[in-house]
């Protein structure tokens, strides 16, 4: 048995994460302090020595679990608690059937949801966990998970994992209290885990209604671009971990966005100018 | 109890799953993910009264092996399409053949590659018109590639450049090194068409081959799926006329009498297989295997690697001549 056990709930998806060091599981507990604990997990995380003698000498965490990939790097155990997040996030990409998952953030208000997805760097963490300071419930930043049945999103509240000067951007939001972890020279760079308002947590089995997409791209001078379903479906096919192995359900799920939801791409210099056009296109466009 | 036993328990009988508290669930769980029976697991459980945290877990377990079914099928069919022109028989082994052929073993189960036998004097054949269907090598050693071809039972893995699906193109059911000889001649004549042109292996066959897969091929790894395609087989087969007297002649016939007995054995003492008068006596050599084959700890571990390396050996040892190993395990030594 590992010797040191977290689980925890978020949202609809039970985790058990077992690690043969201290580190990452406190650290777990105390960014995840307040979240459901459940009895039986969806999925189990394993953060083992990658050699046997590596639990001691020059600690060296093997992720691995109910799914693994055999080639996947070990992390320091400095980066305990990047090998715990990832170890969960592969978990869900290979292994959930029950949602369409999208690689996206999300925000909701009145009950509607924007949906936020880009490439790695894109900026979807910031402007989520931005939003999320300025007026919208926080859905989730690294996974958007879509139900088969009814095309509602369900929350998927987990820490925002801020990479470089975004940490600072949060901390001049005023949500300085809820920079949990500080962990330097990740391979994606300073990372800095953003615990969710109490909000997003309390309400996070409380479904909301896609209502528009959004493709964001920090850096560039503002500028909005429509994005036609052809391009929009095979951007959301690119951002699904599972659309493939889902068959006929997930093509069904991700065909219903496309054509239910206007989508626009962004581009901002800034996080005001960022939230001034989500809030504008929300106006005028979500359904 | 350890964790395996626990999914060996719940697979021979699913009542006893409604006993389990939440450890026990999780256990349960996370070894029949780590053994690959977790599809088979969920239909075995499909109608018995489930708690709330573990029925979405079964249902998304089904709802992949269904996919994986549908995959593995597809994929039968593009090769039958790659190789139809040639006119040669081409027969599923496995997974790929119980779904094909709608036995029950496919029942939830995980498949993955694509395993066919064909005829030996076809293979060169075969190889070309898999490569003129966009199938690749996957291997691009030299020391793999010859081993492969002088010695092994299959060509080098092959994978589809598109789909990203390996096929691997069996002539015979045991390696060329090992100590018995399959009469591989037999196994094709005695194959039986599908509908779509397609062959599986007669159901005495299938036996010998999931006996040599698990024994004389392999260091036990994925022993209770395998055991558990032999007790479903046997008991899907066992009540044909002439099936026992069948099964023994083409056991002594491909030489894997041996195999063949401890599988039904081992398959009667973990999942009651109704072969013998009453559970097995097992021996110090069976218990010992028994207890690789359930090595597996309720987070998903297989912890007993001594074990796991004695039988690592004896599997190499099994498929090949002693000049020949040193020479094997020398090579694959210096190369690490």
């Amino acid at each position: 048995m590992s010797r040191h056990v977290a689980m925890l709930r978020v949202g609809p998806i039970a985790f058990r994460v077992g690690s043969a060091w201290k580190g990452p599981t406190d650290a777990l507990r105390r960014l995840y302090a307040g979240y459901p604990v459940p009895a039986v997990p969806d999925f189990t995380v394993r953060l083992e020595p990658q050699k046997r003698w590596r639990r001691w000498i020059a600690p060296s965490v093997a992720i691995r679990g109910d799914y693994q990939f055999v080639g996947a790097a070990p992390l320091s155990l400095a980066h305990g608690l990047l090998a715990a997040e990832m170890g969960m996030n592969l978990q869900m990409a290979l292994g959930l059937r029950r949602y369409l998952l999208l690689h996206a953030s999300a925000v909701e208000r009145d009950g509607r949801a924007v949906i936020m997805t880009g490439h790695s760097g894109a900026g979807k963490s910031t402007l989520a966990a931005l939003l999320s300071e300025r007026g919208w419930r926080f859905l989730g930043d690294e996974f958007v998970l879509v139900d088969l049945v009814t095309g509602q999103l369900r929350p998927f509240p987990r820490a925002v994992s801020l990479k470089n000067e975004a940490a600072a951007v949060m901390r001049a939001e005023g949500a300085g209290d809820r920079l949990l972890f500080s962990l330097d020279d990740t391979p994606k760079g300073r990372i800095t885990y953003l615990r969710p308002d109490d909000a997003a947590i309390a309400r996070m089995d409380e479904t909301a209604r896609p209502a528009l997409i959004l493709f964001p791209r920090f850096g560039d001078a503002q500028a909005v671009r429509l994005v036609g379903p052809a391009e929009v479906f095979v951007r959301l096919t690119q951002a699904s971990t599972n659309y493939v192995t889902l068959g006929e359900p997930g093509f069904d799920a991700l065909s219903a966005l496309v054509r239910d939801l206007p989508a626009r791409a962004i581009d901002y210099p800034d996080g005001d100018s960022a939230v001034a056009l989500v809030e504008r296109l929300w106006a005028e466009l979500a359904r | 109890m350890t964790s395996a036993t626990i999914l060996v328990r719940a697979l021979r009988d699913p009542a006893s799953a409604t006993a389990l508290d939440a450890a026990g669930w999780t256990a349960l769980l996370t070894v029949a993910r780590a053994e690959s029976l977790i599809g088979t697991l969920a239909h075995r459980l499909a109608d018995i009264p489930l708690p709330p945290a573990v029925s979405p877990t079964l249902a998304d377990a089904r709802a992949s092996a269904e996919t994986v079914g549908r995959q593995a099928l597809w994929e039968a069919e593009m090769a039958r399409r790659a190789l139809a022109p040639l006119g040669v028989p081409v027969i599923l082994l496995k997974g790929t053949a119980f779904a094909a052929a709608g036995l029950d073993p496919s029942i939830g189960r995980s498949i993955g590659d694509l395993d066919i036998l064909v005829p030996r004097e076809a293979i060169d054949q075969v190889e070309s018109a898999l490569k003129a269907a966009g199938w690749e090598w996957v291997k691009d050693d030299a020391y793999d590639d010859a081993y492969y071809r002088r010695w092994m039972h299959e060509l080098p893995p092959l994978i589809h450049k598109d789909r990203d699906r390996m096929i691997d193109v069996h002539h015979t059911i045991l390696p060329m090194t090992a100590r018995q000889t399959p009469d591989a001649g037999a196994l094709v004549s005695a194959s039986i068409a599908l509908p779509d042109g397609l062959r599986i292996l007669a159901p005495a066959d299938m036996i010998v081959h999931a006996a040599c897969h698990l024994f004389a091929d392999g260091d036990l790894a994925g022993g209770l799926r395998n055991l558990w395609d032999v007790d479903r087989l046997l008991r899907q087969f066992g009540n044909d006329p002439g099936f026992w007297s069948t099964l023994a002649e083409r056991a002594a016939l491909h030489e894997m009498e041996r195999s063949v007995h401890l599988a039904m054995r081992l398959s009667a003492h973990l999942y009651g297989t109704p072969i013998l008068q009453g559970a097995p006596r097992l021996t110090l050599f069976e218990r010992l295997i028994v207890r690789r084959i359930q090595a597996r700890d309720g987070w998903g571990r297989a912890p007993h690697p001594f074990t796991r390396l004695g039988f690592y050996i004896r599997s190499h040892w099994l498929r090949m001549p002693p000049t020949m190993l040193a020479r094997h395990l020398w090579t694959k030594l210096r190369k690490r």
